[in-house]
């Protein structure tokens, strides 16, 4: 039998349009869908302000103790040898508490985007093979990244509008004050952030579906040791002070787009804090090894989508629930 | 000539992964591979609305998985549109659509119009004509008034009437349904039914592949029909054609009291076929007995008496196409 010619859907602009929509349209139940639920304000925008103000709360004790210091004569190690010198010290001392409660706020907004990388992009597809969802995605024309494209989107938008609910409120509940330098690169920085995060999940997602179920437990093991890990309630520099075992720490967390790009923006927000030294890299290096790591995760979940689709017809059994 | 879908000697075996290749079973014997179809040869010609008979395993929803390019065979090559699945999916999938029974699809917070929306958009549908389309699907199926309804809170009818929905809006040349109406009312079966019998014959070059637990729905619906067991296709023709196949046959219904062995009658000669299905409720078995000529009815009788059975019902009746089913599969559908 010959195959018909002329196919339907062959041309590239018609491909290009296909996948379009079909980004768009597997974005919309994110955006749309998912605010249809008024309860997300108090689970995922005031209930992560929680988890902040525990390390704001210990931060300012801190800091009063060390501003208590200070008003007492001592600077740092040695006795104030002016009332000049004092009042740098408890200048810095202010400017380096804030930094601190800053980048706290800043880091609990970001578990936002982690949590929905972990939760909603590398389990999706697991989630969608179990409601029946997967099937007729593998057997409808459009690109499979074009479907990781679309929930990425999806989940991108409906976590800005929460994160930016948390970060509002944080900066203004924690009265932080915010030195930003550079919006330009602040902006470059986040977006760069977000698609390696993304590419991250959707190379994740091909991968979990593999696992099958084993992959729930993966993503709760990969929440708190990635929150420490990768510094997002404490500038994670700190862990190169820390000794060698702190070192290997820090260089796994930078596979971690979250460490690197967190780390960048603090540094744009609240420049000159802690004298420089909790940085990782300056934010112009963390930007091209975000970049460079985007790049590869999407490569790599182009590369797990295409190996996943094959397996999936070769062996029948990802793509249908009972098989 | 040119099918919608043929298949040459396609066989698919799933072969267990290894962990579970090492798990025993019951009688201490491995698991081992399984061939759901085996050198299947079908034929489905453009405009057709074609039914797939066949109990549960037989192999009819791998058949479709392999149609719909879902699941490569393991043997035999498989056509749908003049396309080979295995080599060139994707001018398949520009092409077909399929919905199953009991589909639990979509996303339970979009609404129906939404949900229906968003899978037009992954075959390429204009926003615009989707929308339409959608509206006037919505309308034909009774399901308007549920457009901007939460998908959660549709019961299972209305939501298989979007599901056919989505399945139509794409406007596929060749549309898969499986086992369609399976667990729905009388009214949402008779909806369905009449708008894919009126899809394909009122449009050109529309083609259906439906797969049915419901003989009267096969019977009623389909052009051909295929009779599939264990992965074979057994028989293949109109449902005249095949009614016509075991005319010179005599069926026989009886209804006795419930008889747990029904294997003696097997063994009464002239006795080619029988299926057996137990009436819970009103504690009796009802037996289909096909028969080369009416001479065992007189033993079949005897047997039932002497199993300490009463016979509640007796009936001779013309071939329908459970008769030629059971005929042919040795059993019922259920």
């Amino acid at each position: 039998m010959s195959a018909p010619t002329g196919t339907v859907l062959s041309r590239l602009p018609q491909r290009i349009r296909l996948n379009l929509q079909a980004i768009v349209g597997r974005a919309y139940p994110r955006v749309v869908g998912a605010n249809r639920e008024p309860s997300w304000i108090f689970f995922e925008a005031i209930l992560p302000l929680l988890g902040i103000a525990a390390y704001v709360f210990i931060y300012q004790a801190l800091g009063d103790r060390a501003a208590a210091a200070i008003v007492g004569g001592m600077c740092g190690d040695h006795v104030c040898v002016s009332a000049t010198e004092q009042a740098a010290y408890l200048a810095a001392t202010k400017a380096n508490v804030n930094a601190l409660i800053g980048s706290t706020v800043l880091g609990g907004t970001m578990i936002a985007f982690w949590l929905n990388v972990l939760w909603s992009m590398a389990s999706q597809l697991y989630w969608e093979k179990e409601i029946g969802n997967l099937q007729l995605y593998m057997m409808a024309p459009m690109s499979r990244m074009a479907l990781l494209g679309g929930m990425a989107l999806g989940g991108m938008f409906m976590t800005s509008v929460r994160a930016t609910t948390t970060l509002v409120t944080g900066v203004l509940v924690f009265s932080v004050t915010l030195q930003l330098t550079s919006p330009a690169l602040l902006l470059a920085v986040f977006f760069v952030t977000l698609i390696a995060l993304y590419g991250l999940g959707m190379m994740l997602a091909s991968l979990y579906l593999l696992w099958g179920r084993e992959a729930f437990n993966l993503s709760a093991l990969l929440e708190e040791p990635i929150f420490f890990a990768s510094g997002f309630y404490f500038p994670a520099g700190g862990f190169a002070r820390a000794g060698g075992l702190g070192r290997a720490v820090l260089t796994a967390a930078t596979a971690i787009p979250a460490t690197l790009g967190l780390d960048a923006m603090r540094q744009i927000i609240f420049p000159g804090a802690w004298g420089g030294t909790l940085w990782i890299f300056s934010p112009e290096v963390e930007l091209a090894v975000l970049l460079v790591l985007a790049v590869v995760f999407l490569f790599l979940a182009r590369r797990a989508l295409a190996y996943l689709e094959n397996l999936a017809r070769r062996e029948g059994r990802l793509t249908s629930r009972h098989q | 000539m040119e099918y919608a879908v043929e298949t040459k000697a396609l066989t698919r075996v799933f072969t267990p992964r290894r962990k579970i290749l090492r798990k025993k079973t019951a009688n201490g014997s491995a698991e081992g591979p399984v061939t759901a179809l085996d050198r299947a040869d079908l034929q489905i010609r453009d405009g057709e609305l074609f039914g797939l008979l066949g109990p549960n395993g037989a192999g009819k929803t791998t058949l479709i998985k392999i149609l719909c390019t879902l699941l490569l065979p393991t043997e035999g090559q498989a056509f749908v549109a003049g396309f080979d699945v295995t080599k060139d999916p994707f001018p398949i999938r520009t092409r077909i659509n399929m919905v199953s029974g009991g589909e639990t699809s979509g996303y339970g917070l979009l609404t129906t119009r939404e949900n229906i929306w968003m899978f037009s958009q992954f075959y390429g549908v204009p926003s615009k004509v989707a929308k339409e389309k959608i509206d006037t699907l919505l309308h034909t199926f009774g399901l308007y008034d549920k457009r901007d309804v939460k998908v959660r809170t549709l019961s299972s009818g209305q939501r298989q009437k979007m599901n056919m929905i989505r399945g139509f809006v794409t406007d596929p040349s060749i549309l898969f349904l499986d086992e369609p109406t399976l667990g729905l009312d009388v009214n949402a079966s008779r909806v369905i039914r009449d708008y894919v019998m009126d899809w394909v014959r009122k449009r050109t070059g529309k083609t259906v592949l439906l797969t049915t637990h419901y003989m009267m729905e096969a019977d009623q619906m389909c052009d051909r029909i295929a009779i599939i067991d264990h992965g074979r296709i057994l028989a293949c023709d109109t449902p005249e054609a095949l009614k016509r196949r075991i005319r010179k046959a005599t069926t026989f219904r009886l209804e006795v009291d419930t008889m747990e062995n029904t294997s003696p009658f097997l063994n009464i000669k002239g006795v080619k076929n029988l299926s057996a299905k137990n009436d819970i409720a009103k504690n009796t078995t009802n037996l289909i007995f096909i028969l080369e000529d009416e001479s065992p009815v007189s033993e079949i009788l005897s047997t039932v008496v002497s199993h300490g059975s009463k016979v509640h019902h007796l009936q001779k009746s013309e071939p329908t196409l459970e008769d030629v089913f059971v005929s042919m599969v040795g059993r019922g559908l259920e």
